[in-house]
């Protein structure tokens, strides 16, 4: 390569109407390097990246690649310059094999040579440490797999700068270990990478520098080796943020949600959850831990009323809500919030403003047939000023706020109606750092007002920090209830793979 | 390809909505007029005449008004079932069904005092086209069936229905032998309102009680739920099976009621042509109305003064009426197309910007 540089943006500026998403931002990437660009939700990250990708045009600035000023009006136009960028959600064909996922698009023959092509992918899965079976269809692919064909596929179309949007909020650690390395090779074969994430361990383990986005603004380029994680929080954030999640035990608690021996069945009528009981108690947050899939959904939902049990009983302070409707339970006064896995598909309608988003709960117990506004549109005020929601007015369709302020419009929803029970699923997923931990302290403010919590979640270290008690499922079976004060991490693991433990703690 | 480029717009102002429909309206006009070039026509005449021929005189406006009853009506009961996403293509079959029932009390109690006799029509006629709606929405609440298809051939089994008892137990002894449905006596027809039949009161009535209904009530509200999300209407507690067949019954009545002012003032008897396509028609206005009350006023009066001044040039200028057709199809397909222009900015800047990335890519 002729120059150190493979990237240089200068000045970038682009605006979405009134929201101005990058405001001169400068970046300069390395041949040979690997570049985290690093930023809460909304910070701008994806917006410069696309411009990098040829998907939008910035408003102002310059882009250089290699030292040669560009214009791309299409990602075509940057591709040809050897940019590849790998989305976060994959784009292939499901029914084709790996190497026609390759070729598709490409110019070409109207006859594939298909044993040129599979010799052309082996060539550079051995120049990178790929390692793929090119006659392999997507759909037999695991997520790593198809995230290793994605990187085979740019590279293929002559990438030698890659960007990668959160390339690790679907794999497994085990999958994460290998693209790193994958990702270290490139780098050695003097590829520019640029890694789009929020997750600040990974940036510390594999980049060389960093930029740190705020706002729409660039904070600041730094050598990964030479910061700590404090200081990159404090330039994502732009305060110092106390990372520990507090956790209070208050007194006397009394039983507020009795789930015994509940059964449910699946779609296919094979068990989802099997003969599980637990107790939650008011001022507590009770953690279920678990691998995807393991019954947390149906928990959840058999709990709001959603899905019928096949056995057992629920008990809400004493009566039994089995079989209840979630109409029923709004009509009976039952104070229960439930936050669902699926935001915009369940909890919320994306297309409604945040006034019909809040009037979603309340209408059904206004009196006659006319819809009331007015209530809700002081709700909705109090919730975003509350909540530090930020929208440009309360009459901006959900779908258009960002992910922490969507779910904060659905919490405020939720802990507006002043619920004795709260049932959060994955509450956090998908967020970032400060909206993850305004999150955590709006669950303990409900905990500490007496709310008996219900926490989903998937990151055993937040579940061990927050929760006061875990349930462990696996495959719809209650493995264990334990106080995350008196056992490992490891031991939890062990639950969640359907192992026992000696030292039974907590109430079973 | 690299000259023009796409780009989603997020947020546009709604006037620059509002421009880019009515260029989209212009090219329709245009367009449509170089067809008629084509066919020797002259279309700034052709249009013109549409114009005389529609709203020109006392009586051809008051015609026009009478095609914009049925249209307004029926769009407003497509309306309710589109808000729910739920895609009712069954109006014609609606308002025939309607239009039966009107007839069957008009014909067997003819005796009974007018406004007794309206009323109990306009209850039937509204029953029946429910009903008729009622049926598929209930397979679709209970069994999943696709609304689509089910309700574009009840269509036809109320056609066929109609055409048997036109042919058979209904026929007019009286009629020498035509298959026709006899007269409905004087006091089944609606009565005028300066000089047009009552319908156009109804009309005005339900747009406002449809905007009501819609943006004000909580049925309209769950109505909105249901179309925007089942799952969500699910968790918040909605009744979804009630919902869906709340508003079928609304919107197959809506299109009944729109059979039996057809049967009464228009007609004064039962044919199985009765809904005159009207029930097709009113999808497209209620679409162009982007699902709006007092929109699709607007819409089916422009509507009508098409259908109108397509009558008028045939009789007066020798045209064929599909001249009419052409312009409704040329409208529709444009202003259909400017809803990717409101979503999307396309800018064709790149032809000079091409130039730059080729120069880099030579890098």
């Amino acid at each position: 390569m002729q120059d150190k540089v493979a990237i240089e943006m200068k000045d970038i500026s682009k605006a979405f109407g009134a929201v101005k998403a990058n405001e001169n931002i400068n970046l300069s990437v390395l041949n040979g390097e690997i570049h985290a660009l690093l930023g809460e939700n909304g910070a701008g990250k994806s917006t410069l990246m696309n411009m990098l990708s040829g998907i939008y045009n910035p408003d102002g600035g310059t882009i250089s690649i290699y030292g040669r000023e560009v214009k791309f009006n299409s990602p075509k136009d940057s591709i040809r310059m050897g940019i590849g960028m790998i989305h976060q959600h994959f784009k292939l064909v499901d029914v084709l094999t790996a190497k026609e996922n390759i070729v598709i698009g490409q110019k070409g023959n109207f006859f594939t040579r298909g044993k040129e092509l599979s010799r052309k992918v082996r060539e550079i899965s051995d120049r990178y440490g790929l390692d793929i079976n090119p006659d392999k269809k997507v759909y037999e692919m695991s997520v790593g797999e198809k995230q290793t064909l994605e990187i085979i596929k740019v590279l293929y179309r002559g990438a030698k700068i890659l960007i990668l949007d959160e390339p690790t909020a679907v794999l497994t650690p085990q999958e994460i270990k290998r693209l790193f390395q994958i990702l270290r090779n490139m780098k050695e074969e003097g590829c520019a990478v640029v890694i789009i994430t929020h997750k600040l361990n990974e940036v510390m383990e594999i980049s060389d520098r960093v930029t740190v986005l705020r706002k729409g603004n660039s904070i600041g380029t730094v050598e990964t080796s030479k910061v700590e994680v404090s200081n990159l929080i404090e330039m994502m954030v732009g305060k110092k943020v106390d990372l520990a999640i507090k956790k209070e035990t208050f007194a006397n608690p009394k039983p507020l949600l009795d789930v015994d021996n509940l059964s449910v069945l699946d779609k296919e009528k094979k068990p989802a959850l099997d003969q599980v009981s637990f107790t939650l108690n008011s001022g507590e947050i009770l953690g279920v831990a678990g691998v995807a899939g393991s019954g947390q959904k149906e928990l959840c939902e058999t709990i709001a009323g959603l899905i019928h049990a096949d056995k057992g009983r629920i008990f809400f302070e004493g009566g039994n809500i089995v079989g209840k409707t979630p109409r029923d339970i709004i009509r009976l006064g039952i104070r229960m919030g439930f936050i669902p896995e699926d935001r915009l598909g369940m909890g919320l309608v994306g297309s409604m403003d945040i006034v019909h988003n809040l009037i979603l709960k309340d209408y059904q117990s206004q009196p006659g047939i006319f819809l009331k506004r007015g209530p809700c549109v002081e709700k909705a005020n109090k919730i975003v000023s509350r909540l530090d929601i930020s929208t440009p007015d309360i009459y901006t369709p959900v779908k258009r706020l960002s992910g922490g302020n969507i779910q904060k419009v659905l919490l405020g929803r939720e802990i507006d109606a002043a619920p004795k029970v709260l049932i959060t699923a994955y509450a956090v997923r998908g967020l970032d750092i400060g909206a993850s931990y305004k999150i955590y302290d709006l669950l303990n403010e409900q905990k500490a007002r007496g709310v008996g919590v219900l926490f989903i979640g998937e990151d055993i270290d937040v579940l061990m920090d927050l929760c006061d008690r875990i349930v462990v499922l696996c495959g719809g079976k209650l493995t264990g209830i334990v106080d995350p004060g008196q056992v490992t991490k490891e031991e939890i693991g062990l639950l969640m793979a359907g192992g026992t433990l000696e030292k039974e703690v907590g109430q079973a | 390809m690299n000259f023009i480029k796409i780009t989603k717009r997020d947020d546009l102002p709604r006037n620059k909505a509002i421009l880019i429909r009515g260029v989209a309206i212009l090219l329709s006009l245009i367009c449509a007029g170089l067809v008629m070039l084509i066919f020797g026509l002259e279309p700034i005449k052709i249009y013109t005449e549409i114009i005389n021929g529609s709203l020109g005189s006392e009586m051809r406006i008051k015609q026009t008004i009478i095609k914009a009853i049925p249209l307004v009506i029926t769009s407003l009961g497509i309306l309710v079932a589109f808000k729910m996403k739920f895609w009712n293509i069954g109006a014609e079959g609606q308002i025939i069904m309607g239009a039966m029932a009107a007839a069957y009390v008009a014909l067997n109690y003819g005796e009974t005092p007018k406004p007794v006799l309206l009323l109990l029509m306009v209850i039937a006629s509204m029953l029946a086209g429910g009903i008729w709606a009622f049926i598929p929405a209930f397979f679709k609440a209970k069994m999943g069936t696709n609304e689509t298809i089910f309700t574009l051939m009840m269509n036809y089994i109320a056609i066929k229905f109609v055409t048997y008892l036109q042919y058979g137990p209904w026929k007019d002894p009286g009629a020498q032998g035509f298959p026709k449905i006899a007269q409905f006596g004087d006091n089944a027809v609606l009565p005028a309102v300066f000089g047009i039949h009552a319908g156009w009161i109804i009309a005005l009535i339900l747009v406002v009680l449809m905007y009501i209904f819609i943006n004000h009530t909580k049925k309209g509200y769950e109505i909105t739920v249901v179309g925007e999300s089942l799952e969500t209407a699910r968790y918040a507690g909605m009744n979804i099976k009630s919902i869906i067949i709340t508003a079928m019954l609304i919107s197959g009545g809506l299109c009944g009621l729109t059979g039996m002012i057809q049967a009464s003032a228009i007609e004064r008897t039962l044919t199985s042509g009765i809904s005159a396509g009207y029930g097709f028609t009113a999808i497209i206005t209620a679409w162009l109305a982007r699902l709006n009350a007092i929109a699709v006023l607007v819409v089916c009066i422009l509507f009508a003064m098409l259908i109108q001044g397509g009558a008028y040039l045939q009789i007066a200028m020798n045209v064929p009426e599909s001249v009419a057709s052409l312009v409704q199809g040329s409208v529709l397909f444009f202003v259909l197309g400017s809803d990717f222009f409101i979503q999307y900015k396309v800018s064709l800047q790149g032809l000079f910007r091409k130039k730059n990335a080729e120069e880099g890519g030579a890098a």
